[in-house]
This record gives structure tokens, C-alpha cells and sequence, in this order.
């Protein structure tokens, strides 16, 4: 337990949150990166997503995407990013990163929960002369949410995960903490940094479990 | 090896290589070319060592990561007050980053290679027990009535019964772990055993383009071979439920 009261006498000093190293500036960091990046991809994904399930097209596209996603390592696409030219534009490459590794589980869950909605409920409401419009934002939608907020609650978490390794090719964030320790050979501050890390992703993770819990009852029948 | 990761500075030419091989100048090693035919068969042994320990370390964490988690699927299946802990416990496990996975393991195992496979273990463990589980509850309660009706005991509804047709579902999970551990062994370049990880790692801190991009690709295509290879396993010890699809 050595390990873990060093951790902790290393996060209570508040030398260590000032500064632009300091833990404050770190966690608004990544704090920022995942907001932004989580609306980015969610701006990019779902309306390919919901627009691809209503016509029941690509399919095999959406579905595939994730698989792909998860085979692919993070660090790799973060180390290539940084050497090509979007490297010069400070944090271009964890953004570019983090959106493309959000933006598979986002696509997917959208598309399979367009595609779960009962197709004689469908079917009953283009029989009421309801548009192909009409049927995607009243019916397929609200239908689906259950299924787009969890792609949503996987994408953040990923976000965050993501967010993390982007320290090792020198983006900002939390995991800077950690990399720095790493530098340092000091053992606490790699703890604390985990510690850090560790907690912001549970958060997160508890902050969606709080919402889904929130939504309005439709939302979680499906489930 | 320098271990800082300070964003896209980039490295004088000069400092391109581990200065292993002096090149000639209009080469593509000399250009930092992307794809490069030279960097393959000037750092062959380099490359096959770095995929050997990214193969170990996968091969490794995967293998006792299903040898953990098959018991605690089992249990959490048999009784019922075990499968709320064993999958809450899993779920806040699989939502830790991987680098702040290694890095909590650090007072335990330090420097070395048993951090990496720890961790890994840690993640493939929480999908094998959620597949494992799922299988095992989509057992037919009128197949297991069946077997207990024809006198097996609890073992042997479990090794004749349940688990083979847990199988699918297991496979399944076993290939997402399997890929995901090959991903993620990268990440443990940060403790100097990431296997490919190594090279990339190396790579960006001297601006090495080729050396980066083909340890990607390769880690990638292990990816894609592992779950090639996992696939034709699963249908070879599982003909039924290829016959019942048909």
C-alpha cells in the first residue's frame, strides 16, 4: 500500500495542480478534448447513421466499421497522424484520432437501432401517410434512443481511453501526468496519474449510467 | 532511448535511425520515405523480434485471461449472488484506459514484461466472462432439464452440455479479446515491452516514417490473422451450428 499513500501524498500537494503541467490545467484538458470531440463525431456519425438505417442501406458498412475499429491500434494512427502534416497543428492529431476512434461505435449502434425498430410499427405509420421524414424523427428516433445513447456511452468512454494514449505522442490531457512520471521515474506520480485517469473515465462512465437512467421511460423500454 | 513524446518536433535528419546502418543518401531510408523496400530488408530481424514479442505477449495474456475467466463464468452462472459483483467488477475494470491500467500496475510488477500481460489479461478477462456468461445462460432450460433427467451430474452437464453449447458465444468473445489484445499490446511501449508498440515508439521519437507505418500495418495484419485463425477453430469444433444455419 506503499505505492498507493505516495500516490495520494502526490495528489494532495497542491504544487502539483497549478502550472500548466499541473493536474487543474491537465484535467480541463481532457475534459475539453473529449466534449469536443465526442460532439464532432456524434455530429459526423449519427446522421449517416440514422439517414443509412432508415433507407436500410450500407449496412454491412456500419456494422463492419466497429470490428475494423477495434483492430486497428490507437497509438499506430496517433504516432502516423503526428508524422504527416496534420502533426504541425498542435493538437490536430489526438482530435483527428479521437474522432475517427468514436465515431465506429456511434455509427453502428445508430444504425442497428434504426434498423430494430418493428417494421410493422413502420409500416403503421407510413399507412397514416406519415413522409419518409415524418417516420425518422417521430417514429425511428425516438424508438432508437435507447440503442444511440449507448453507442454515445461507448464512444465517450473510448474518448476518454483514447485521450489517454494521446500523451505517449505528446497530445495534452491527463495522460501527460502519467508519460511525465514515466520520464521521471517516479513511481507516485505515475500512480497519481492513473489514479486520475482512472476516475475521470468511471465518471464518465457514471454520468451516461445517470442519463439513461434520467431519459424519459420510452427510451429505456427497448432495453 | 528518449522517452520524451513532445509533440511533432521533428528530429533532424541526421538522427533519422538508430544509426545501425549508415545508408546511402538517395535511398528511400535517406528520404524518410512512407513505404520503403530497403527499411524491410535492412531491419528484417528487428521486425521479426518485435512481432515474435507481440505474438508472446497476446498469446499469453489471451491464455490466462480464458483460463480466469471461464471458472468466474461458471460461478457467476451457478450462483446467482456471484454474477452481479463478477460483472460489476469487469465493467469498471474494462472502462480504465489501457495506459492507466499499466501504469496502476506499476508498484506490482515494474519495468517489465508481466505489467503488460497483466493488464491485458485484465481486459481480455472481462469480455471472455460477459461472452462466456451469455453463453451459458442461452442454454435452454428444457436442454438442461433433459440432461439432468438422463441422471448427469453437475460436471457432467457443465463438460457435455453447457459449455459446448456455450461455444459460439465464447468463440465470439475469445476473437474480440484476441484482436483487442494485439491493439492494445502496443500501448505497452510505454514500459519498453509493446512488442511493434516498441518500434513505433522508436519511430516517432526520430521522425522514422517507414519503420512507423510498417510496424502498423503488421500489427494490423496479426490482427486479421488472429481472428482468421480463431474463425476456422470455431468452425471446426463447432460443425453443428454450421449444419443448422445451411
Amino acid at each position: 500500500m506503499n505505492a498507493l499513500t505516495a500516490a495520494w501524498d502526490w495528489l494532495t500537494d497542491p504544487a502539483h495542480w497549478s502550472g500548466d503541467d499541473g493536474i487543474r490545467h491537465r484535467l480541463l484538458q481532457h475534459l475539453a478534448l473529449t466534449v469536443v470531440c465526442l460532439l464532432l463525431s456524434c455530429l459526423i456519425a449519427l446522421p449517416v447513421a440514422l439517414v443509412l438505417g432508415h433507407l436500410g442501406k450500407g449496412g454491412a458498412l456500419a456494422v463492419n466499421l466497429s470490428n475494423v475499429g477495434r483492430a486497428v491500434p490507437t497509438f499506430a494512427v496517433l504516432v502516423l497522424l503526428l508524422l504527416t502534416p496534420v502533426g504541425d497543428w498542435g493538437e490536430g492529431p489526438t482530435v483527428v484520432a479521437l474522432v475517427l476512434f468514436a465515431v465506429p461505435p456511434l455509427l453502428t449502434n445508430a444504425y442497428v437501432g434504426v434498423r430494430e425498430v418493428d417494421r410493422s410499427v413502420v409500416q403503421a405509420a407510413r399507412g397514416m401517410g406519415m413522409t419518409g421524414r415524418q417516420v425518422l424523427f417521430h417514429v425511428e428516433l425516438p424508438l432508437s434512443l435507447p440503442l444511440v445513447l449507448n453507442g454515445v456511452r461507448i464512444a465517450a468512454v473510448q474518448l476518454v481511453a483514447t485521450a489517454t494514449i494521446a500523451a505517449l505522442a505528446g497530445g495534452g490531457g491527463l495522460g501527460r501526468i502519467i508519460t511525465a512520471g514515466f520520464n521521471l521515474a517516479s513511481t507516485p506520480q505515475v500512480v497519481a496519474g492513473a489514479l486520475l485517469v482512472a476516475v475521470f473515465a468511471l465518471l464518465v462512465e457514471g454520468v451516461f449510467e445517470a442519463v439513461e437512467r434520467l431519459a424519459p421511460r420510452r427510451a429505456r423500454d427497448g432495453r | 532511448m528518449p522517452r520524451t513524446g513532445q509533440s511533432g518536433a521533428p528530429v533532424a535528419w541526421g538522427a533519422r535511425s538508430n544509426g545501425a546502418v549508415t545508408a546511402p543518401p538517395d535511398d528511400c531510408l535517406a528520404r524518410n520515405e512512407w513505404i520503403c523496400g530497403a527499411y524491410l530488408s535492412t531491419r528484417r530481424q528487428i521486425l521479426l523480434d518485435a512481432v515474435v514479442q507481440h505474438l508472446q505477449l497476446t498469446f499469453l495474456s489471451v491464455l490466462i485471461g480464458l483460463l480466469v475467466a471461464l471458472p468466474l463464468a461458471v460461478l457467476a452462472r451457478r450462483r446467482r449472488w456471484a454474477a452481479g459483483p463478477v460483472l460489476a467488477v469487469t465493467t469498471v475494470l474494462y472502462t480504465i484506459p489501457s495506459l492507466a491500467m499499466f501504469s496502476l500496475l506499476l508498484p506490482l510488477y515494474g519495468l517489465s514484461a508481466d505489467l503488460v500481460v497483466a493488464g491485458l489479461v485484465l481486459y481480455s478477462l472481462t469480455l471472455l466472462v460477459r461472452n462466456i456468461l451469455a453463453g451459458l445462460r442461452a442454454v435452454p432450460e428444457e436442454t438442461r432439464q433433459a440432461a439432468l433427467g438422463l441422471g448427469y451430474g453437475p460436471l457432467r452437464l457443465l463438460l457435455a452440455v453447457e459449455l459446448p453449447l456455450a461455444l459460439p458465444a465464447a468463440m465470439a468473445g475469445l476473437r474480440i479479446a484476441t484482436v483487442s489484445a494485439v491493439s492494445l499490446v502496443t500501448v505497452g511501449a510505454i514500459v519498453g515491452f509493446g512488442g511493434l508498440g516498441n518500434l513505433i515508439y522508436a519511430g516517432m521519437n526520430t521522425y522514422f516514417k517507414a519503420q512507423v507505418l510498417t510496424a502498423s500495418v503488421l500489427c494490423v495484419l496479426i490482427a486479421v490473422a488472429a481472428d482468421l485463425l480463431l474463425l476456422g477453430v470455431q468452425r471446426l469444433i463447432t460443425p453443428w451450428s454450421r449444419a443448422g444455419r445451411a
